[in-house]
């Protein structure tokens, strides 16, 4: 695929969207359409990738996120070679690059990988010379999970030109509230990231098209999309929280929040959910909830990424 | 007996000679004897002083030890060395004190004054055996590569190093307000998704220990505070304000602190991961208006060498530190000959450390100690980590171009290092 010049070089990586142009990631959202549509076929299968080596290297465990991406590739036809840290010497205190040194000689052609360290996979980019996606690295990006919230977003509104989009939860924590703020505003959108003082950084009030709010009805006034983020309840310890329920009182997503949005708007999750914490099962259960679809449209939008980074190339 | 010939004193055009006997200087352009070693027009300066080194002996010679450290220094253009005690075991031994110090005397390279833990294992809780610290060598107190959490163990440290004439310093950081963090707390450091560490965790910690010694002092007990690698400009003000109080505290800032800024982290290579970490711009312009009014009293470089391995690793778990002992002089002479002028950086690298530690001023006059630097301030060249005697052959700085190179290092009267 030789993409127009005007959609700027193509990134040899997905490992957040630095260097992404806003043409590129439409490419990448058009793509999934082509995608969904394979998956919609008795045989969901497709040769793109025929005779490459796509290797999942999860450092963190994700069985989610592993799952979406394995079935991505396979759907592509490429061989999937798996390396979960918990079950290797990782834990031994190998280190990142000696493991990469390993997988190198399996012949891999591309890496995904998850880690718990931000910018690990830049790291695995820089030492392995091979295309990267980053399936989430620490509180740094997530950005194939960012991609399909914004392709959510367009299937229902057709584009994200103008619209609001208020994220609302951890944010501190969160590299899905970081990729979204990152693409979102590319494509045209304006982010509000709201949650509480403890948790909502100050200096991603300089990120474009990004404003910052502690009061979620605020937040999300004339929202189109209303995204919650999970509370992970380690939060507790570090001191972050007067309690769960505090911070539930505040700033659940559930309908009486949702009055405040735009009249149909829709409401996401990137999962797993903490039912009634985060999220009231009424929101994440009722007529505006597309967190299902977000699941379905992962998988196209990761079959896409993966055609649009590896086939072509050489 | 050495004769160095073909050198100029700092501010002089005049090419002179100087001899050298038995480790002192004998006089200035005398008839040539001995050794006789062609300086190239260089300039010459007292050997540089180096107040925060981690050398890493005992115990994590895979990083360093004294021979590498200490050849290193002598490139760099030290005569002394004041090495840090965080090593395994921690220098809180006066046996482990004369050790390392006979040890370096026999290498033939930079000299070495040790410091010893002010606490047991620098544990923070009790202090070590101070006295006999002093009396085997030790050059100060300090339990730097932690901090100093308990303030009242800070303040009895205070009291007995200051009636034994001893400095204590500090790594002045609130390890509870810096968290997990691995960077400044900033934009950057939100953008990048990694842990920020607040610049009020260093200006928290040097407004206690401000106080600390402030309350001493008002009694009369002489303490000596002296804070290491300062990093920011509020922590600076709170030095300045302290001084202009009269009150015995003094500062040290880092080379890096003044040229690399949080920035650098966008690379997210954990080569320029340090503790203090690379603050803003603002603060570097802050920390260099300070060397310029003297409210900064010292350079030191926190040579913290680590491995390659090590600080190939992700961004939190990787260790923390620089090292780049050998191009401190150079890198400090390229980037701020013109705004300090090469005489602020000679003494704030010679005189300047001397200063907070009591000792005499370095000098080159006749019947001085032998100590001194013969610097090539014209010839540029690439810095080129595989030439390091470090054994961190990597700094963040290679490849760029650099005057100011040392060419002959004398220590005691001997040669120490010669290009
Ligand atoms: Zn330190």
């Amino acid at each position: 695929m030789n993409a127009p010049t005007s959609m700027g070089a193509r990134p040899p990586h997905l490992l957040d969207f630095q260097d992404w142009t806003p043409e590129r990631l439409g490419a990448i959202l058009d793509n999934a359409d082509t995608m969904l549509q394979v998956l919609d076929r008795p045989v969901k299968k497709v040769p793109a990738l025929q005779g490459l080596t796509v290797c999942n290297a999860f450092f963190e465990n994700s069985t989610r996120t592993r799952t979406s991406f394995e079935l991505a590739a396979r759907r592509m036809s490429a061989d999937v070679l798996t390396f979960a840290a918990g079950a290797s010497s990782v834990s031994k205190g190998e280190s990142l690059r000696d493991t990469l040194e390993v997988l190198t000689s399996y012949k891999v052609d591309a890496y995904i990988v998850r880690h718990h360290a931000a910018g690990a996979a830049h790291l695995v980019a820089r030492y392995s010379g091979k295309p990267v996606i980053n399936a989430g690295d620490g509180r740094r990006a997530h950005p194939t999970q960012a991609l399909l919230d914004a392709y959510t977003i367009r299937q229902e509104y057709g584009s994200l030109e103008g619209k609001k989009i208020a994220i609302l939860g951890d944010i501190r924590h969160s590299r899905v509230a970081r990729s979204n703020a990152e693409l979102l505003p590319k494509l045209g959108a304006q982010v509000v990231l709201c949650g509480p003082a403890t948790l909502l950084p100050p200096g991603l009030a300089k990120m474009p098209g990004v404003t910052l709010t502690t009061d979620p009805r605020e937040a999300v006034r004339g929202a189109h999309a209303v995204m919650a983020l999970r509370l992970q309840r380690e939060r507790m310890a570090g001191g972050f929280l007067g309690s769960l329920q505090e911070y539930a009182d505040t700033y659940q997503v559930n309908d009486t929040l949702l009055q405040e949005a735009e009249s149909g708007a829709i409401v996401l999750h990137p999962g797993p959910m903490n039912r009634d914490l985060e999220i009231s099962s009424d929101a994440a259960d009722g007529p505006q909830s597309r967190i299902l679809k977000q699941v379905e449209n992962g998988q196209a939008i990761r079959m896409s990424v993966l055609y649009h980074l590896l086939v072509g190339r050489n | 007996m050495i004769t160095i010939t073909n050198i100029k004193r700092v501010g002089s055009e005049k090419t002179e000679s100087v001899t050298i006997e038995g480790g002192l200087i004998k006089g200035w352009n005398l008839p040539e004897e001995g050794q006789v070693i062609d300086g190239q027009g260089g300039t010459v300066a007292p050997a540089l002083i180096e107040l925060h080194a981690h050398l890493r002996e005992p115990g994590q010679t895979e990083k360093e030890d004294l021979s590498s450290g200490l050849a290193a220094a002598a490139a760099g253009g030290y005569g002394t060395v004041v090495s840090m005690p965080n090593t395994s075991p921690v220098v809180d031994d006066p046996a482990i004190v004369r050790t390392l110090i006979e040890k370096a005397a026999g290498l033939g390279f930079a000299r070495l004054r040790p410091a010893a833990a002010l606490t047991k294992g620098q544990k923070g809780e009790e202090l070590a055996e101070l006295t006999y610290l002093k009396e085997a060598g030790a050059a100060m107190f300090t339990d730097d590569g932690r901090t100093n959490e308990n303030a009242r163990t800070l303040r009895l440290g205070l009291e007995t190093a200051g009636s034994l004439g001893m400095v204590i310093s500090v790594h002045a950081e609130d390890a509870t307000l810096r968290a997990d963090g691995v960077m400044n707390e900033g934009p950057v450091s939100e953008a990048l998704g990694l842990p920020g560490n607040p610049a009020a965790a260093e200006a928290a910690r040097v407004a206690r220990d401000i106080e600390i010694v402030a309350g001493l002092h008002a009694q009369g007990v002489p303490a000596r505070l002296h804070v290491q690698h300062l990093s920011t400009a509020r922590a600076l003000d709170l030095v300045r304000a302290a001084k202009a109080q009269g009150l015995p505290v003094t500062c040290e800032v880092c080379p890096h602190h003044l040229t690399l800024t949080d920035e650098a982290l966008r690379s997210f290579d954990a080569i320029y991961k340090v503790a203090p970490p690379l603050r803003t711009q603002a603060d570097a312009d802050h920390l260099l208006e300070g060397l310029r009014d003297g409210s900064v009293d010292c350079l030191a470089t926190d040579h913290a060498p680590h491995t390659r391995a090590e600080k190939e690793r992700d961004l939190l778990d990787a260790p923390s530190g620089i090292a780049y002992i050998e191009l401190a002089f150079p890198l400090m002479f390229t980037r701020f000959g013109e705004t300090l002028g090469l005489e602020r950086i000679l003494d704030l690298m010679t005189a300047a450390p001397a200063r907070v530690m009591g000792w005499d001023a370095p000098t080159l006059d006749a019947g001085a100690k032998a100590d001194l630097v013969i610097l090539d301030l014209s010839t540029e060249r690439p810095v080129n980590p595989a030439e390091f005697r470090s054994k961190a052959k990597f700094t963040p700085w290679a490849g760029e171009t650099l005057k100011g190179w040392p060419v002959l290092t004398i220590v005691d009267g001997r040669v120490a290092y010669r290009r």
